[in-house]
């Protein structure tokens, strides 16, 4: 069988690539890993007029070869390793028609990495709308590669787009820039040495070594020392080779504008952005997008989170009660069904975050929150870029972190990384919940503020204001001085196109319910070994026990099975651990109970609920007031009084809103940085975080 | 600059950060507006090479305009 095509699109931001790469795979796509990097790509196949089928790769979106920011990097390895496997047989280059300049500098470099390429002319129908027309014949014959009109939204020129493809292709025949004559010698003695096959590569290898991570470390010897006798340095000839394109591109368009673009299509997009970025509307009505956000998450999601909830509960029941009894049983009812469940009932709240993060995004007004932001974020050491992984986290942090890649800058996305966890996440709200239940009673202040209504906004505040103080911290213990800029395309306004929104949806659910559930269902299963088994006979015999002790109290059926799993899991290896964590979560309030809870939740913060559950003997976690009035009922045997007092409950309430109480996004941090010093660095600051502040709280106020 | 007025860039104070602002297209020769600032009055935006661009106060000064 011969090799399917692999099509690589590549192009600015915004100029409508992912709206092509949509079109071409519709279903048909998923994310990979690109080999050696651990970013993910977005890989889908089309099927082609000839009948076969293409494997279609969407690159991040850039501006050019010479990469600034992760996502641009990716793009650079890409188009130069040409020895890799997954070296694009074509090339698409996408170019917004209305802004054509811009998009031809990425085309002319990528021309020159010699791959066969194509000019896939977007937004045809605003550059129709803005009065613009360009001479296709002019582009084809000048650049010397096939140009395709298209319009990326409603599909059309896309069949004949699909038709070039197929046809066999060649790279462009000469350079639109010659490497200079200072660099002549250079970039022919690295063409010999290592076998590259064409100038502009050899010559982006010399200009940016570091950049490149699939040069072996014998290349970079042979390119640095070629690089010394030649006196190159990185950057040497890029300024010089940037106006060498664009007046290459200048005569270009000059010759092939038949009628430039008025600005007068714009005219609503200025107006709109008179209002939408105005010193007191601007910042209103961008506080009204977060509190329309923020209620919907909590209040439309609660709908299909329930059931997800009850329909995992019946699930479990329904297979207990089946199943013949047994560890395997046990442990897919107690272990990986409810594990799979805590994953799953967060899948709403995600799915409404990202379709109206995506809708901003798609409608430009993004851009323009990045640009109202970016003051404020840089007072903490943070980026205008920041704000959207800070809303995410709000979600979750996994999709959150992974979309702090946007940030061209290594420290500001790495302080991202590190404070985005303490974002209150959806994970914490049933923990936060069912605490403030406890510790506050249902009352209204001034006739309409809700009392624990207050305590859980409160706590969010606390969570965001936490996140602001610690990126400041971070940002002068990090001493890398790498330049900070901000140079980002304000697009044009337009309407969200809806299918993007819904790819886009399935995408980060999808990602989320992979890196989170990888992880939970395995510790759900260690969790779950360690709550079952114990040393010694007090597992097996617990029945007797049980029946031993409370043999002159008189218990329904329900009430004795329910001691029974209170007493198993007390003896278990999990009550053993928490009996052992006890002196040193005392000062904080906590017993071991408590402790089992923090240790079980290390997983995901709301399997807090269910321990407390199942430590306090309810059966089962579907009654919340049931849990709270046992929690209620729970006495200190120290104090003769309530174990959850206003301090405790105040103390754990800080102790979950700062300690970073999830595997999953230590994973993904782990992955997104390379290294285990930043996961481990998060680890510990949040942890010294949250135990200070509960130990403050719980002393203060006992 | 004002907001509201054009200029046209005639160099860069800033050599490393030059070559990104080219790339996004100021180039000497090149035509601004300078529209609007965010509300706390930095970044700012310009329209330069047929686009809107924002950019922080810190980056807008090191392109030269003349008038």
């Amino acid at each position: 069988m011969a090799k399917r095509l692999t099509i690589a699109l590549a192009g600015n931001p915004n100029s409508g690539k992912s709206s092509l790469f949509n079109h071409l795979t519709g279903l048909n796509q998923h994310t990979a890993n690109f080999p050696g990097v651990t970013v993910e790509k977005h890989v889908g196949t089309c099927r082609m007029p000839n009948g076969s089928m293409a494997e279609i790769v969407d690159l991040p979106g850039i501006y050019s070869l010479y990469p600034r920011s992760l996502d641009e990097r990716i793009v650079a390895e890409v188009l130069l390793n040409h020895r890799s496997p997954d070296c694009p047989d074509v090339v698409v280059v996408i170019a917004d028609a209305t802004n054509l300049k811009r998009g031809l500098l990425l085309l002319t470099q990528v021309m020159d990495v010699g791959l066969p390429t194509v000019l896939a002319l977007n937004m045809m129908d605003l550059a129709a709308r803005a009065g613009v027309s360009y001479d296709i014949q002019l582009l084809k014959s000048r650049l010397g590669i096939p140009v395709v009109p298209i319009n990326a939204r409603n599909g059309n020129g896309i069949e004949e787009l699909k038709q070039t493809l197929v046809e066999p292709l060649q790279p462009a025949r000469k350079p639109v820039f010659a490497v200079y004559d200072d660099a002549q010698a250079a970039v022919k003695e690295l063409r010999e040495r290592l076998g590259v096959d064409n100038d502009y590569e050899a010559y982006q290898f010399l200009e940016q070594p570091h950049g490149l991570q699939f040069l072996s470390a014998t290349d970079r010897q042979v390119i640095a020392e070629v690089r010394q006798r030649h006196a190159i340095f990185p950057g040497k000839f890029h300024g010089a080779e940037t106006i060498e394109r664009y007046s290459f591109i200048q005569n270009l368009l000059e010759a092939a504008t038949l009628k430039p673009a008025d600005e007068g299509w714009k005219k609503y997009s200025h107006r709109l952005d008179r209002i939408l970025t105005h010193k007191y509307w601007g910042i209103v009505i961008f506080m009204a997008v977060l509190f329309l956000i923020f209620q919907s998450i909590f209040s439309w999601a609660t709908v299909p989170m329930d059931w997800i909830d009850g329909w995992f509960a019946s699930l479990s029941n329904y297979l207990q009660d089946r199943l013949p009894e047994g560890p395997a049983t046990g442990l897919l009812t107690e272990g990986v069904i409810p594990g799979v469940g805590g994953i799953v009932i967060f899948v709403p709240q995600i799915a409404i975050l990202f379709a109206f993060i995506s809708i901003l995004e798609e409608s430009g007004y993004m851009a323009r929150v990045v640009f109202m932001m970016d003051k404020i974020m840089r007072k903490f050491g943070l980026n205008g870029r920041s704000v959207v992984p800070l809303m995410s986290g709000v979600a979750c942090a996994i999709p959150a972190i992974l979309s702090t890649r946007m940030i061209d800058n290594w420290k500001e996305r790495t302080i991202t990384i590190l404070v985005t966890p303490l974002m209150s996440c959806s994970a914490r709200i049933p923990v936060f919940t069912i605490l403030i239940a406890l510790i506050v009673p249902q009352q209204t202040l001034f006739g309409f503020f809700n009392l624990q209504g207050l305590l859980l906004m409160g706590l969010y505040l606390l969570g965001f204001a936490a996140a602001l103080l610690s990126a400041w911290v971070i940002s002068k213990l990090i001493t890398v001085n790498e330049r900070s800029y901000l140079l980002m395309e304000m697009p044009t306004y337009r309407l969200p196109k809806w299918s993007n929104v819904g790819y886009t949806i399935v995408d980060k659910t999808k990602a989320f319910v992979w890196e989170a559930g990888k992880i939970i269902i395995a510790i759900s299963i260690v969790l779950w070994v360690l709550a079952s088994y114990g040393p010694g006979d007090k597992l097996e015999n617990a029945h007797d026990y049980v029946l031993q002790d409370a043999a002159n109290q008189r218990l329904t059926e329900q009430g004795l099975a329910d001691r029974i799993a209170a007493y198993k899991l007390e003896h278990s290896y999990a009550g053993i651990i928490g009996k052992a964590m006890e002196p040193v979560i005392k000062p904080l309030g906590y017993d071991w109970k408590i402790g089992i809870a923090l240790l079980t939740s290390f997983a995901a913060r709301e399997v807090f609920v269910g321990t407390m559950a199942t430590i306090y003997s309810i059966g089962s976690t579907e009654d919340q007031s049931s849990i709270k009035s046992r929690m209620q009922d729970e006495i200190n045997p120290q104090t003769g009084g309530p174990r959850f007092t206003f301090a405790v409950g105040l103390s754990l309430l800080l102790f979950y809103t700062f300690a970073m109480q999830c595997m999953s996004t230590l994973a993904v941090v782990y992955r997104e940085t390379k290294s285990w010093k930043w996961p481990l660095i998060q680890l510990v600051y949040m942890s010294v975080l949250a135990y200070a502040a509960a130990f403050v709280a719980f002393q203060a106020l006992s | 600059m004002k907001k509201g007025e054009v200029g046209i860039i005639s160099g860069f104070s800033d050599e490393g950060l030059s070559v990104k602002l080219m790339e996004m297209g100021c180039l000497p020769g090149a035509t601004v507006r300078f529209n609007f600032t965010a509300p706390l009055g930095d970044p700012v935006c310009i329209t330069v090479a047929g686009y809107e661009l924002s950019l922080r106060l810190e980056e807008a000064s090191t392109v030269l305009i003349i008038n």
